[in-house]
């Protein structure tokens, strides 16, 4: 029967089940199948810190969100067109993000009378009314996958975990779109059990053929193509473009990388990625503790490599003295923090801009450090690879922050190619220059040299203690102490010096109102911003990937307001520096929820900050 | 270990001091063991600028500065954690751990005990005073029992490390004890921990004359010496006391000591540093010297093992990674395995 084609811009999706279902795998999967046919897509990955929560609990719960158009996606969408739940608490927990009129996918087998306890609902919100506003597709998700296995030989367990290729199947249907990307990742996936990769594709075209033969719709939805600009394009997760980037830039350096790191969530899938890439020279080592891994990475930069580590929150806090260290050493490397709910072991899953403040003070005396940030799942890749530039021109630790958010997150990225990537050059010792080696001798960016062991006649020893300006011998000469720690601190700020002029990233470039972001805050700001310019206001968007330094033009951008509001997901720590650094009023809008703004949120603190 | 190339000029011990003065009190166990190390140095077959040392916070950790190497005074328990990244990262390198009982058994145990179990080709020289000297007087994780410090007015509570039983207990491939007072014997254990390929963890019990004073005296005393050192010699039997005249014999399993008045040397217990079995009997050779019937202390190699070394597998897994899939192409892993044009 031929059913009618309905155009959307732009659709947001919410998967949601028990964390067994296989919920990321269907998300990841839908999304690489609209990206491969040229959407725009953003995603937002939502799970329990627990491997396997007990089943059908609200505890349990694993979402996957996306949002996937034919224009440009800057968010993974506030509210939801179509939610798709397996199971009851599943169903209560994301009930609340579906649009009015939206569309709710129930796996029915996923509410009987002890998934609607788990949920702690008194009746079936199926029966009950509760869906009143919302167009209800049920279908017994359960069933429907065991009929069509009915011959597999497969068990029941191995049968119910398939559920999920019922779903993704009647969704490609329901957007029209190809099976192809997902077959092959099921042949590649289940490679060495033909049962599996047979049961999987044929649950596939089962949860297809049922859409098309269902009368469940009358109309399928088109999304068309994205505009993006021209190039190509992949879909690429945070940390690993993190990971990408790193090798990138050890290449561009011509630098072995050393990847020191203790295993914590959400920085794990890092080291994940670069133990694959060992044909790159890339070394591992999961250290014994996060000191040690911090610690490895400051004996291969002394050694002569990109040494770089990374963890979250409380694994940074391990690492503090050692970061100090290698500030005192001056020697290149690199500290990523994937940054979660804090303090203490907080919310190991969930986001937050939890740690900038950290990173900016969390070492004993004056250690000052550059900055950098990313600001979405793709930027990883250039700000991580920008952040091992600074290390080793500047010869100095450098933080790099992504978060939860971002790590876990995906979207297009049109990828670049290695030539196009800058070169990255250390400053060495010329003996024809200066006859005997002096550690501490500087350029005039304040810049001392790298000279790695196995260098005949460089031959030196460097430590924790002060050192003498120039010679690097212990010094406790009150003078000098103040002196090196004026030198250190005019080294990060010479920094401020290559980098790029701070950019309006949207909107007006002088008026009402500048929203100042960093990090993984990027797209809803942009869509907010956005949607106040159409509305006539006179609001512009600055976000910051330098945090420090910051650009140079920042003080004169910020001052091209009248007013100033700072949205962060922590209680406002960019703006506590801010307003010390450069004296203006500026305004925090914050959310510490674990979870990201929406552009809605955004937007109304626009609307008001504009109207008062 | 590679041989120097001819043309390389025969460096001696002065060539690896450096200008800085040395900062020890007068008369500390570790002028003697810089002395030993600088003395050794000519003779490892490496070049000067092949070699590392890494030091933590202590005392002894001052030691890098004064040798006219590549060197790192790290910071307190993580010499042994910077390395391993070192040596990973550079497996040509020769490097050295310069360490204290404090250093590397309390704030840094962690990373001793995992060091030791990857087994890195380097070598540890584990200064141990039985004392916090740096901070003028605390006990140390290998204080005695009861020992009377400025933080334990009435005697630590504290049951002490036995070192080398815990380095052996993290599968280490070599260890050995010696001590400051006793030139001969230390240059030759260094000697021979240099040239084992793995890691070489040496105990040296150094003499603190200002917080610790004589805490190894009766191993180093003319009086006792005899009655308390048993130097371990590989396929000799295990003998000691005034004239030779004491041994060590196992019974049954239980080590006794013997006079060789009424037994032969046949019968004693044959040091083999090859057997881990008999290695970890004599890392319990830890008694207090002031019990009755105690046995003496062993001093020498007490165990030596090849294994294989973690930088090594490394490199090796670099290798096969390479075989198996060419050299890395950075555009191909920017690329990934599902492009789309726009």
């Amino acid at each position: 029967m031929s059913k009618t084609v309905e155009e959307k811009k732009e659709v947001t999706i919410v998967f949601a089940g028990d964390s067994g279902d296989g919920i990321q795998l269907t998300g990841t999967q839908f999304t690489n199948t609209n990206a491969l046919f040229g959407n725009d897509v953003s995603t937002f990955p939502n799970y329990p810190a627990e491997i396997r929560a007990p089943q059908g609990t609200l505890a349990g719960v694993s979402g996957f969100q996306l949002q996937f158009g034919s224009v440009e996606v800057s968010t993974p969408g506030d509210v939801c067109d179509v939610l798709v739940a397996m199971n009851a608490a599943a169903f209560k927990v994301n009930l609340s993000r579906l649009k009015k009129n939206g569309t709710v996918i129930v796996n029915t087998d996923g509410f009987n009378a002890r998934n609607l306890k788990l949920a702690d609902y008194e009746n079936n919100p199926l029966e009950d009314g509760t869906l009143d506003d919302y167009r209800t597709i049920p279908i017994d998700v359960s069933k429907m996958t065991r009929m069509a296995l009915v011959d597999s030989g497969l068990g029941k367990k191995e049968i119910d975990r398939s559920r999920n290729m019922f779903v993704l199947g009647f969704l490609y249907y329901m957007y029209n779109r190809d099976l192809k990307a997902t077959e092959t990742f099921i042949r590649e996936k289940f490679s060495k059990s033909p049962d599996l990769v047979e049961a999987n594709l044929k649950v596939l075209k089962a949860g297809y053929n049922f859409a098309d033969t269902s009368e469940t719709f009358t109309s399928r939805y088109n999304v068309k193509a994205a505009q993006l600009a021209g190039g190509e394009y992949r879909n690429i997760m945070g940390n690993q473009a993190t990971a990408l980037g790193l090798i990138a830039a050890s290449q561009k350096a011509q630098r072995d990388l050393f990847y020191g790191s203790y295993p914590i969530t959400p920085a794990s899938d890092i080291l994940h990625e670069l133990a694959r890439h060992k044909n790159f020279g890339v070394k591992t080592f999961q250290a014994e503790d996060e000191i040690a891994a911090i610690c490895t990475v400051i004996g291969a930069s002394f050694g002569g490599q990109l040494g770089v580590t990374a963890s979250s929150g409380p694994g940074i806090a391990l690492k503090g003295e050692a970061i100090g260290l290698g500030i005192m050493l001056e020697l290149p490397m690199v500290v990523i923090n994937v940054q979660r709910g804090g303090p203490s072991t907080g919310l190991p899953t969930k986001t937050e801009q939890s740690d900038l403040l950290q990173a900016f003070y969390g070492r004993n005396g004056e250690a000052p450090m550059p900055i950098i940030s990313a600001s979405s799942p793709s930027d990883c890749f250039a700000s991580v690879f920008e952040a091992c530039r600074i290390a080793i021109e500047h010869m100095t630790p450098v933080f790099f922050l992504s978060d939860g958010y971002i790590a876990n997150g995906s979207e297009p990225w049109k990828f670049p190619k290695a030539e196009e990537l800058k070169v990255i050059r250390s400053k060495t010792w010329d003996p024809k220059e200066n006859e005997t080696y002096q550690p501490y001798l500087r350029n005039l960016d304040l810049v001392r040299s790298w000279v790695t062991p196995g260098m005949k006649g460089g031959e030196h020893r460097i430590g924790g203690l002060e050192k003498e300006d120039v010679t690097g011998d212990v010094s406790y000469d009150p003078d000098n102490h103040e002196k090196m720690v004026e030198i250190r601190r005019d080294k990060v700020a010479k920094i401020a010096d290559s980098i790029p002029l701070q950019q309006v990233d949207h909107g007006a470039e002088s008026g009402d109102l500048l929203v100042l972001s960093w990090g993984s805050t990027f797209g809803v700001v942009k869509t907010a911003v956005k949607g106040a310019c159409d509305q006539g206001m006179k609001v512009g968007h600055v976000h910051l990937k330098y945090l420090n330094p910051f650009p140079k033009n920042l003080q004169s951008l910020l001052k091209a307001y009248k007013k100033v509001i700072i949205p962060e997901m922590n209680q406002g720590q960019l703006l506590k520096i801010i307003r010390s650094e450069f004296l203006i009023d500026a305004k925090g809008l914050n959310k510490v929820k674990g979870i990201p703004f929406t552009a809605e949120e955004i937007l109304k603190r626009i609307e008001e900050e504009v109207t008062q | 270990m590679s041989k120097l190339e001819s043309n390389e000029a025969v460096l001696t011990a002065k060539d690896f001091s450096t200008d800085q003065d040395v900062r020890w009190c007068p008369g500390c166990g570790d002028y003697s063991i810089l002395k030993q190390v600088q003395s050794i140095m000519p003779e490892i077959g490496r070049k000067k600028e092949d070699i590392v040392f890494v030091s933590g916070i202590g005392c002894s950790s001052r030691f890098p500065y004064y040798m006219d190497t590549y060197g790192m005074h790290s910071i307190h328990g993580r010499a042994t954690a910077i390395a391993s990244g070192l040596k990973s990262s550079r497996p040509d390198l020769s490097v050295w751990v310069i360490t204290g009982d404090g250093d590397a058994l309390s704030i840094g145990g962690n990373h001793l005990i995992h060091m030791l179990r990857r087994n890195f080709d380097l070598n540890v020289l584990l200064f141990n005073n039985e004392i916090y000297g740096l901070t003028k007087g605390q006990y140390s994780p290998t204080s005695p029992e009861g020992k009377v410090t400025k933080s334990t007015p009435i005697g630590s509570i504290d049951h002490p490390f036995n070192p080398l039983k815990l380095c052996l207990g993290a599968d280490a491939t070599f260890i050995a004890r010696t001590m400051d007072r006793d030139p001969k014997h230390q240059r030759a254990v260094l000697l021979r921990g240099s040239q084992h390929v793995g890691t070489s963890m040496i105990e040296i019990y150094q003499n603190c004359n200002v917080f610790n004073d004589g805490a190894f005296e009766v191993f180093t005393d003319k009086q006792s010496k005899a009655e308390e050192v048993l130097i371990l010699e590989q396929g000799q039997p295990l003998r000691f006391g005034a004239d030779q005249q004491k041994g060590i014999r196992l019974d049954a399993g239980k080590p006794e000591i013997v006079s060789l008045d009424e037994y032969s040397a046949d019968d004693l217990w044959v040091h083999d540093e090859h057997n881990k079995f008999k290695a970890q009997l004599l890392t319990t050779f830890f008694d207090n010297p002031s019990i009755e019937g105690h046995l003496p202390r062993p001093f020498g190699i007490f165990y030596s093992e090849d294994r294989y070394r973690y930088e090594d597998a490394m490199s090796e897994q670099l290798d096969y990674a390479r075989e198996q899939k060419g050299e890395g192409d950075l555009d191909k892993i920017l690329r990934g395995s599902n492009v789309w044009k726009v």
